[in-house]
């Protein structure tokens, strides 16, 4: 239960505005869109698919997909929450096997 | 010589070039996807059909309440749209000729087709696991899934040029 404020030198009452809850705005952290490696999809269509969904070149399309299938995993895109949850659905049209968490 | 199956047409679009024992193929693969879109992913909760789980991935592996948000939101919307793939596949499977829309939903079918064929055969990246005779009872599904994608393949080059 929250205690609130004392105010223990004034002698008179003094009503204090107790902060609401539901003002106390907790910025986001951002949200880290992530590729998982899997042995079914072409490296050709993971690397057609990084351009197509996100407008990277071929060349960092072409990195990211290495990434992908040499160490397991990458983050392809980052953001608010609603935003790497849209580029994650648009993933997984595409089959990808994507999912997202916390910047850490 | 093997011709290739899909060109970019000069007047716009992508001409298919694909044989009619092939086309049969592209035919009769809806039924098998659409049973996993549709009556095993309805059937069955996350995590008892692998193939159900490659199609329908959880965005919150590790957060079980963000995760069942997400999936009221995106199931049906993902449905939908692997189902949209689908139909245009087996709408346009005797066609000579293919827009870009058309072609990229190919895409997307024959990939998902493949994710279901590769997750049921157990398909690793170790070549030496592929099956590597007729004997084996793999051999035919494989061949499908060999033959899917290298009609894939050849989609994503002509789209990527």
């Amino acid at each position: 239960m929250d205690g609130g404020y004392q105010h223990t030198l004034t002698t008179a009452p003094v009503e204090v505005k107790q902060p609401d809850i539901d003002d106390v705005v907790v910025p986001d952290r951002p949200w880290i869109v992530i590729v998982w490696n899997d042995p079914i999809n072409l490296m050709s269509y993971v690397t057609f698919v990084f351009q197509k969904l996100f407008g990277y070149s071929l060349e960092k399309a072409t990195k990211l997909m290495l990434d992908v299938h040499e160490k397991g995993r990458a983050v392809v895109s980052s953001g608010p929450r609603e935003k790497a949850e849209l580029d994650v659905f648009r993933l997984h049209e595409h089959g990808l096997w994507a999912t997202m968490e916390h910047e850490s | 010589m093997i011709r290739r199956r899909v060109k970019r047409a000069r007047r716009g679009g992508f001409d298919l070039r694909i044989p009619a024992d092939e086309r049969d193929i592209l035919r009769s693969v809806g039924p098998s996807l659409r049973e996993v879109l549709v009556d095993r992913a309805t059937a069955i909760e996350p995590g008892e059909d692998e193939a159900v789980d490659r199609l329908f991935p959880a965005a919150y592996p590790d957060d079980e309440e963000r995760q069942a948000e997400f999936r009221l939101l995106a199931h049906d919307q993902l449905l939908e749209s692997h189902l949209g793939a689908l139909a245009v596949l087996e709408e346009t499977a005797d066609a000579d000729h293919l827009d870009e829309d058309q072609l990229l939903a190919w895409m997307r079918a024959l990939n998902n087709i493949r994710l279901v064929l590769g997750v049921r055969l157990g398909v690793t990246e170790d070549r030496d696991e592929w099956p590597d005779s007729l004997d084996d009872p793999r051999a035919p599904a494989f061949a499908m899934y060999q033959y899917l994608t290298y009609l894939q393949g050849e989609i994503i080059e002509v789209l990527s040029t």
